[in-house]
Formats: structure tokens, C-alpha cells, sequence
């Protein structure tokens, strides 16, 4: 054993698919958080609802990391279909548990990983009766376990029986029993706890534990959207359904939903909606995953010519085609940017975890209705659907939500004669009106060439002159979206930037590349058109990367596109396994390019 | 070249509707269809059908898809808000818009390709929804707009200008929407503007899906000897089933229903509609009974007309989901935010 870890250290735990083991992991990782302990936890799942592998990994990290460790320190194998790469993925002095009740395979082990068998499943079944109640409480068994080995409060894991179960009086019965017979055997037969272990500390005070779907869902509810319009996909579906628990929380009662939630025949339908209302003034959305987006691109042309504001929000997953749907990528940075034929561009919000999640769904909303467009809120299934410790989120009761210019009947009565694209600020944006309001509002929305007055036209310069509106209003946009945000070194001649899920890697990665002597500059670019802040950075480093979790480094074509900067200034670093991104990919990326430079 | 507007020249003389407003108030810009494209009469018995329904035009949204007869809307109630969608997607946009505010009347106007072809799932969906709109499918059996392929609703054998005679099997909207639960479903002809106008006005006032499908040939490409979408072949064929009368509220009904041949029947908002069978076989509240009737006559090569089924007490869309009455739309932010001191209770849940 190199050393002891005490609240820095990976545990992961290797199940398999519609076992139940959920509700026991989250447990252990909610117990530690609990602790005060900073923890944030991944699902590694196939595209599977019952008998494929999955796997759950805690990263326990005292200095505050949220990203994939990259190494796995505790492992407890569940599963025998993957004992093999399970064994191997566990790191040098590193522990193992098992279900002892079946003989280990003495060819699978290593000598430097300490072997713990517990026979959980004999356990099970002595103690319970029903199949599938005894393998539900295996998984108790092995969080009791957990709790021995590695010190976990167990006052910590009655309070959260307490609070999952309620009045449940006998399911905590029988969640304690498993927990105490997991401990107690633990206890007995092992030297507890293990080198990896848990201390009380009080660091995750006023933090919550969520996914960035909840917050995500949570900012539409906060800025009063009344329309969610969806199809069913994987990784966002979970965002409808925390929108639909909110909704059915804080805005049912006897006069009926304050909101409609529509299952659309498909996603060329969902958009759709989400047009119709956002053009008739609510504030609709719709959550869906690449897939989606592509078929979603027709109306999204639609929406920008004719300038009606929409919220997407894109919970990338990996493509291309149907891809491995339960992976994560930043592989949608240009079909959202650019989605559908003709000269369109659409402003995009890149979130970097849960807190900005609801922040930019809220923003998307002011976004999307101030500049008459649709907005994407670029998320991804790392953060969508895995569980971030987070800053509680706030709400600021004066905010209000920016309607943008939508001329009411009062001054639609008062103006000689209203002309939907015309540009009396000449701030890009033309004042809209909305259906049933006034009889002076009325006009015709049509994808077809019109020009400035609405009207249908066929001519050059009519067309060109709304075309030209609609590229200045989108420069406008740069200064609207959020700005990029730096931080690292001022004055050093190495910058990296990055965005999205990359963010938790890449603050571990300068912490560690500081180490080593390189003290580099990040710069995370948080919406698109970008702001000049974008530019300055790139002009004042020597060396410039850019990290992203696609194939073809879609963001710095972006860049290219959008900034004019040149190809070979933006260095790649391209992680696109479908595993989230982790700082030593980052830290090794730099190092050997670098090396490579020197010796060039 | 920009929208043509018609002269607003007022005649002193022209007769008012209850809310003041003569019949031009309810048209549009000048068509650019087709001089005798039936989709021009359906215009027509639109402006007329609202003039009589003394509806504020502002408080009509009219949308389509895209297409010949996807243009019209330009072509009545240029008062009102107007939407050409995209090609098949006229339902989803009227889906959302219904959504955001209840309270108006919806009408969307589309073609045997928006609505068969490409839309055939959107119009599918907002059938099964039974979404609160008048719907009109202006049926001519071909795509006019892309110069005359055959549509979906062209039936077996039935001649094209040039060429070999359609060989695949027509998908029948009126068929269609029977069958998938539709609470309102006619069909009407282009040239028959009296059976038109009351079923349009009744299925503006139907709360829920109204569908008129109405066959409207188009001259330029499907209006020969041999095509059964012309207006010899309809007019040759036609077999009116029920013949409609809308009554507005509180008028007075004058109707002798001692025969047992004219049925009377209260629509939500009060009003009225008067069915007179034409055919006395014919039962408009059976489902089973409706499509064996509209099968067996067309495999007759006829063409059934009128209101051929109703259910007035199907839920629509909003009764469905539960949704309050003030249009979601008009919701004040406060009513909608649960503000800061409920998410730092909720927070508390997320420890
Ligand atoms: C996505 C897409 N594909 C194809 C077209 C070309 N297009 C325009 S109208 C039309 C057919 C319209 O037929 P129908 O709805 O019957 O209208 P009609 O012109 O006969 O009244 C087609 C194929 C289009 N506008 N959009
Ligand atoms: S092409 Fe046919 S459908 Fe189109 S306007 Fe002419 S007659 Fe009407
Ligand atoms: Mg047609």
C-alpha cells in the first residue's frame, strides 16, 4: 500500500443492469457527501434495461474534483461477466470485494490488490425470503460492507433510510438488517477500516447533490416556461420528467395545470410545438439528444428566419447516427450552431455543470425571446444525468423574465400601421406582436422570402435587407450570451480552452500541470457567437489548445468559422471515447505536444 | 414584388355582421392561384362562413402547411394572424399554439400532399389529440404547387394528363380520422359552397377536431376526362348523406322535425346544427356503420358528402390534459416562479 487515502479516492462499484443496486449506491455516495466529504458520482450504463454490465463510480476527492478519475481505488465486483477487466482496471495497491459465496478464480488475481470476499449472496438468502427481494438486499449488504471498511457514519446511512423510506417503518427494517449484516461481517473477519477511508469534514456545507437535467428542468420552471414539447431520448429524457414533477409540485391545483407538457409523435412534431406556442407567447422548450436535433433542423430554419424564439436543449450523446446512446461526447457543437439549410446560425449556451444548467435555462428563455431566435442549451449525459455535488442554487425574487419587444394592445392601438420586421431601433430586432391581442397586430408568418414589412417577396434587395438584419441582430447576440471565463495564469505563454463537461478535468489538470513546473492559462467559453474576450485569448498565447470531447474538434471549426482564427494556432485534444474526459488526458496532451515543440 | 392587398373601397350599402364588420373585412390579399382552382371557392366560403359567424377576425389564427392550397390563408382574414408552416407540419404549430392560448379559433388549411404524404403523422396525432380546430384538407389528388405528381388521395386507375393511370390505393383522410376516434369528420366539394359554409361554421364552433375534407380540383393538372378528381367526375358523383344547417345561440330554430328526418344538435357554445338526411340509411353517430357506408361507395366510384360523423362529447386536447382555463400565455410570472423561497426549501431535498 503506497499510502494511505483518507477522502481522496475512487470507488466504484461493477453491477449488473435492473439488479436494483441504484438505490445502494446512491446510499453510499449520498452518506459520504453527508459526511461533509466532496463526492460526485458517474453512471457507466449500456443501452440496456435489464442483464448488461453497468457500472457506478465515486470519485471522493477532499480538494473538490468532479471529474472521472481515470483510476479506480476501491472496487466491488458485483458482476462475474466482467471480473476479468474489473480486477484490471483496479490500481496498484488498490482493494477488490467480492461475493465470496462462489470460489474466487484464483487466475483472475493480482498481488498487488488486496482480495475481500463477502459471501453477500448467501447472506441474502439466509437472511430473506423472495428472489427479488434477496437481491435487492445483496446490494445492502455490500453498502453495510462499505460502510465498515471504509468508515462511513453510520448515523449518516440510518438518517438517510429515514428520509428515503418515511413511514416505511418495515423497508428500513429491512434495509437496516442488510446494512448491519454487511458491517458486522466486515468487522469480523476484516481489518477495518482499509487504507481508503472516510473522515467527517464539513466541505460540502450548503452544496446539493443533482443532475444537470433536474437543474436544467428546474430553470425552465423558475423562468415560467408553460410549454415542454418532447419525444423520449436518451440522455434527456430525465429532463422532462423532473419538468413534469416540478410542474405538477408548484403549479397544479383546482384551476387546473399551469402548463402543458405534450409527448409529440416524434421530434419533427415536438419543435413544432414549441414554434406554435413560443410564436402565440409562452415560453415553450423541448429537450432531446442528436438524434433529435436532426430531424428537428427543417423547423429550426423555420424558427430563425422567421424569427420566433424556441429554447432546445441538446443533451449530447455519442454519435454519429444512433451511436452509443448511453455514452457521453460534445459531438453536437455544429449541427447546433448551424442546424438547417440556408444561411442560418443560432446562439448556443454551453453549460459546465448542474449550476449552470439552471442558470442558462433560465437565460435561454430571456435569450431566446429578446433576440426573436432559437437558443440551444448545449448540455451533455455527463452532466445531464450523473449526480454533481453542487452550490445550493439561489433565485433572485426581482428578476423578471425578459420578454424581449412584443407590442402589447395598448401600443398596437397607438401606432399608424405595425410591420412585423421593421427595425425602428436599429438594434437588429424588430418589435413582434402577438395573435388575438389586436386587430392591428395581425400579420403573416411565412418561411418563404419576405421582406421588412412581412410581406411575401421574391425580390433581391427586399431579401437581402431582412437577411442582413438577421446577421447583424446575431453579432448583437455576442454581447447577450455569457462571456467565456478564465482563470489559471495571466501572463504565461500557454492557454487552453475548453468547455462544457471538459471544465471539472480541466481545473484538476492546471492544479497538475502546476505541479510540473507549467503554469497555463484556461479559458472556458460558455456561449456562441463569441465575445471578444475569446480572440484577445487566443492572440495573447504562444500556445493555444483547445480540448473537446468530439472526433473532428467541432469547436475549434467554430472558432475558425466564427473568429477567423487560424486552423494550426488551435491545438486539438480530442477525447471522444465515450468515457467523460479526465485530467491526465489533458495534462499528458499538453506535456508531449509541448515536448514534441522543443524538440521540433 | 411584395403582398397584394385588395382595395378596402366601403360600399355604403354592403350588409354587417353583429359586430359591425362586412364581408370584405374578412377577406385577404388577391389570390395568385389558378383561375377556377376549387381551392379559391373554399377561400371563399371561409370569408363567408366567418363574416356569418360574427367572430373578430384578430381572434383567428390561420396556419398551414405549404402547397397551392397551403397558400390561401393569405387569401381570407388578413386580420387575422396568419402562419405558413413547412411542408406536413401545420398540426404540431397548431398544437402549440392551441397550447399557449385556448381561447381562440384555430383554422388550418392544407393539401392531400401536406396532409397525406409527408404530414400524414402530424395530422394523425392531431386527430387522436382531438386537438380544438377546424381542419380543411383541400383534396385535388395531386401536388399542384410541384406541377401535378399524384397524391396519396388519388384513387386506383384514375388518369393523369399524361401517362400510365394511378396504380396504388388512395389514403382517405375522411376514412382516416373515423377510424382514429375523429369527433367531427365531413366531406364537402368546392363547388357546393351551401353544403360548405354551415359545416365550416360548425366546425369552428366543435370543441374539439372538426376535419372537412374537401375535394377541390385543380384545373391546371387534374381537372380531364379520366381524372375522378375533376369537376364533372365530382359533380357526376356526389352522394350527399346529411345535409348541414348552423344555427347560431340564441337564435331561434324554425324547423319542423315532426318528419324525424331532421335531427337538432347543441354544439358547446350554444349554438346549433340542423342534420337533414338526404339518405335516411345514414347514421352519423356510428363509427363501424359510417366507414362500410363510405367504403362501399366508393368502391362505386362515389363520392360521399356531408356531415358524415360527430360525437360532440369526446374531450378535446385541453380537457385532456387538464390545463387551466386562463390561456397558459397570459399567466402572470408570479403564478408561474416559485421563487426563492421555495427553492431553498427544495434545495434542502437535494442534501
Ligand atoms: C420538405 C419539402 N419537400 C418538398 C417540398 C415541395 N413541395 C411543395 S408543395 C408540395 C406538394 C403540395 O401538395 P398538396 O399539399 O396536395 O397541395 P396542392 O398544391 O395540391 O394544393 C411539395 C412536394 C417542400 N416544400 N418541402
Ligand atoms: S396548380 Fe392546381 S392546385 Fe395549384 S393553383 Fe393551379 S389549379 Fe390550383
Ligand atoms: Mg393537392
Amino acid at each position: 500500500m503506497s499510502g494511505h487515502k483518507v477522502n481522496n479516492f475512487v470507488l466504484k462499484m461493477a453491477n449488473v443492469n435492473g439488479t436494483g443496486s441504484a438505490s445502494a449506491n446512491g446510499l453510499v455516495s449520498k452518506a459520504i457527501f453527508r459526511m461533509g466529504v466532496p463526492m460526485s458520482a458517474k453512471n457507466f450504463f449500456p443501452s440496456n434495461i435489464q442483464g448488461l454490465p453497468t457500472w457506478y463510480e465515486i470519485r471522493i476527492s477532499g480538494d473538490g474534483y468532479r471529474a472521472r478519475a481515470g483510476q479506480v481505488d476501491v472496487m466491488v465486483a458485483m458482476n462475474a461477466q466482467t471480473y476479468k477487466r474489473d480486477v484490471a482496471e483496479v490500481c496498484s495497491g488498490g482493494y477488490l470485494i467480492y461475493d465470496s459465496t462462489w470460489p474466487w478464480d484464483e487466475q483472475l488475481s493480482r498481488d498487488d490488490v488486496t482480495f475481500i470476499g463477502v459471501p453477500f449472496a448467501r447472506m441474502a438468502s439466509e437472511a430473506f425470503t423472495g428472489s427479488r427481494i434477496r437481491i435487492l438486499m445483496k446490494n445492502v449488504i455490500y453498502a453495510g460492507a462499505l460502510a465498515a471498511l471504509l468508515d462511513i457514519d453510520m448515523a449518516v446511512i440510518k438518517q438517510l433510510l429515514k428520509d428515503q423510506f418515511g413511514d416505511k417503518q418495515h423497508l428500513i427494517d429491512a434495509n437496516h438488517k442488510a446494512i448491519a449484516l454487511g458491517y458486522d461481517f466486515a468487522k469480523e473477519n476484516f481489518d477495518c477500516p482499509l487504507h481508503c477511508r472516510l473522515e467527517s469534514d464539513s466541505k460540502t456545507d450548503g452544496q446539493i447533490v443533482i443532475d444537470g437535467n433536474a437543474a436544467a428542468a428546474l430553470g425552465c420552471l423558475y423562468a415560467g416556461a408553460t410549454v415542454g414539447a418532447w419525444y423520449p431520448i436518451t440522455p434527456s429524457t430525465s429532463l422532462m420528467d423532473a419538468f413534469a414533477g416540478y410542474c405538477n409540485k408548484f403549479r397544479s391545483g383546482d384551476e387546473g395545470n399551469r402548463f402543458m407538457i405534450i409527448q409529440a409523435e416524434d421530434e419533427l412534431a415536438a419543435i413544432g410545438m414549441v414554434v406554435g406556442a413560443s410564436w402565440n407567447g409562452a415560453r415553450a422548450f423541448t429537450p432531446t439528444s442528436g438524434p433529435g436535433i436532426s430531424l428537428m433542423s427543417e423547423f429550426i430554419g423555420f424558427a430563425y428566419y422567421t424569427e420566433i424564439p424556441a429554447v432546445l436543449f441538446d443533451i449530447q450523446r455519442v454519435g454519429p447516427s444512433t451511436g452509443m446512446p448511453t455514452r457521453t461526447q460534445q459531438c453536437d457543437i455544429l449541427i447546433c450552431a448551424y442546424a438547417s439549410h440556408g444561411d442560418t446560425q443560432h446562439v448556443c449556451l454551453y453549460p459546465a455543470n448542474p449550476e449552470e444548467c439552471f442558470e442558462m435555462a433560465a437565460d435561454a428563455f430571456d435569450l431566446a425571446e429578446r433576440l426573436q431566435t432559437p437558443v440551444f442549451v448545449v448540455s451533455d449525459l455527463d452532466i445531464g444525468m450523473n449526480e454533481w455535488a453542487c452550490p445550493e442554487f439561489t433565485w433572485d425574487d426581482a428578476r423578471r423574465p425578459d420578454r424581449g419587444e412584443v407590442l402589447d394592445a395598448e401600443q398596437l392601438a397607438a401606432i399608424e400601421k405595425f410591420h412585423r420586421y421593421l427595425d425602428d431601433d436599429n438594434d437588429g430586432i424588430a418589435a413582434r406582436s402577438l395573435p388575438g391581442v389586436h386587430p392591428k397586430g395581425a400579420y403573416f408568418t411565412r418561411g418563404s422570402g419576405h421582406n421588412k414589412f412581412g410581406g411575401y417577396t421574391e425580390d433581391a434587395d427586399e431579401y437581402q435587407e431582412v437577411l442582413d438584419r438577421l446577421k447583424f441582430k446575431f453579432n448583437e447576440a455576442r454581447h447577450r450570451v455569457p462571456a467565456a471565463v478564465e482563470s489559471g495564469a495571466h501572463d504565461g505563454e500557454v492557454g487552453i480552452i475548453a468547455y462544457g463537461s471538459s471544465d471539472g478535468a480541466m481545473i484538476e489538470a492546471l492544479d497538475r500541470l502546476k505541479e510540473q513546473g507549467l503554469d497555463a492559462a484556461y479559458l472556458r467559453i460558455r456561449g456562441f457567437p463569441f465575445g471578444s474576450e475569446v480572440q484577445k485569448f487566443i492572440d495573447r498565447h504562444e500556445v493555444v489548445f483547445i480540448v473537446e470531447q468530439n472526433r473532428d474538434a467541432q469547436m475549434r471549426t467554430l472558432l475558425m468559422n466564427d473568429l477567423g482564427v487560424r486552423r494550426d494556432d488551435l491545438v486539438p485534444l480530442l477525447h471522444y471515447s465515450g468515457l467523460p474526459i479526465y485530467a491526465d488526458f489533458i495534462v499528458q496532451g499538453v506535456l508531449n505536444h509541448l515536448q514534441q515543440r522543443k524538440t521540433a | 414584388m411584395s403582398h397584394i392587398a385588395k382595395p378596402a373601397a366601403r360600399h355604403p350599402g354592403q350588409p354587417v355582421n353583429k359586430l359591425g364588420f362586412s364581408e370584405r373585412d374578412y377577406e385577404g390579399g388577391m389570390s395568385t392561384l389558378c383561375a377556377g382552382c376549387g381551392h379559391d371557392s373554399i377561400t371563399a366560403a371561409l370569408v363567408k362562413a366567418f363574416f356569418e359567424l360574427d367572430i373578430e377576425p384578430h381572434r383567428v389564427a390561420k396556419l398551414s402547411g405549404i402547397g397551392c392550397s397551403s397558400k390561401t390563408p393569405a387569401y381570407f382574414l388578413s386580420a387575422s394572424h396568419g402562419f405558413n408552416s413547412v411542408h406536413g407540419r401545420m398540426p404540431s404549430v397548431v398544437t402549440g399554439a392551441n397550447a399557449a392560448e385556448r381561447s381562440m379559433a384555430y383554422v388550418g388549411v392544407s393539401g392531400d400532399g401536406d396532409s397525406l404524404s409527408i404530414g400524414i403523422g402530424q395530422f394523425a396525432h392531431a386527430v387522436r389529440r382531438n386537438l380544438n380546430m377546424l381542419y380543411i384538407i383541400e383534396n385535388n389528388g395531386v401536388y399542384g404547387l410541384t406541377k401535378g405528381q399524384f397524391s396519396a388521395s388519388a384513387d386506383l386507375g384514375s388518369k393523369p394528363k399524361k401517362g400510365a393511370p394511378n396504380q396504388l390505393s388512395p389514403i382517405d383522410p375522411v376514412n382516416m380520422a373515423i377510424s382514429m376516434g375523429a369527433s367531427f369528420v365531413a366531406r364537402s366539394f368546392s363547388g357546393d359552397k351551401d353544403q360548405l359554409v354551415p359545416l365550416i361554421k360548425a366546425g369552428i364552433r366543435h370543441d374539439g377536431f372538426a376535419l372537412i375534407d374537401v375535394i377541390s380540383p385543380c384545373v391546371t393538372f387534374n381537372d380531364h376526362d379520366g381524372s375522378t378528381k375533376s369537376y364533372q367526375y365530382t359533380r357526376d358523383n356526389i352522394v350527399e348523406t346529411i345535409h348541414t344547417d348552423f344555427v347560431p345561440p340564441r337564435q331561434e330554430i324554425t324547423v319542423d322535425f315532426a318528419s324525424g328526418e331532421v335531427t337538432s344538435v347543441r354544439l358547446h357554445d350554444g349554438s346549433h346544427m340542423l342534420l337533414k338526411k338526404v339518405d335516411k340509411a345514414y347514421n352519423a353517430d356510428d363509427r363501424a356503420a359510417a366507414i362500410s357506408y363510405i367504403q362501399h361507395h366508393q368502391a362505386e366510384g362515389r363520392v360521399v358528402t356531408g356531415l358524415l360523423y360527430f360525437d360532440g362529447a369526446e374531450p378535446e386536447f385541453h380537457q385532456v390534459s387538464g390545463t387551466c382555463q386562463e390561456p397558459l400565455r397570459d399567466l402572470p410570472h408570479n403564478e408561474l416562479c416559485p421563487g426563492s423561497e421555495a427553492l431553498a426549501k427544495l434545495m434542502k431535498g437535494y442534501r
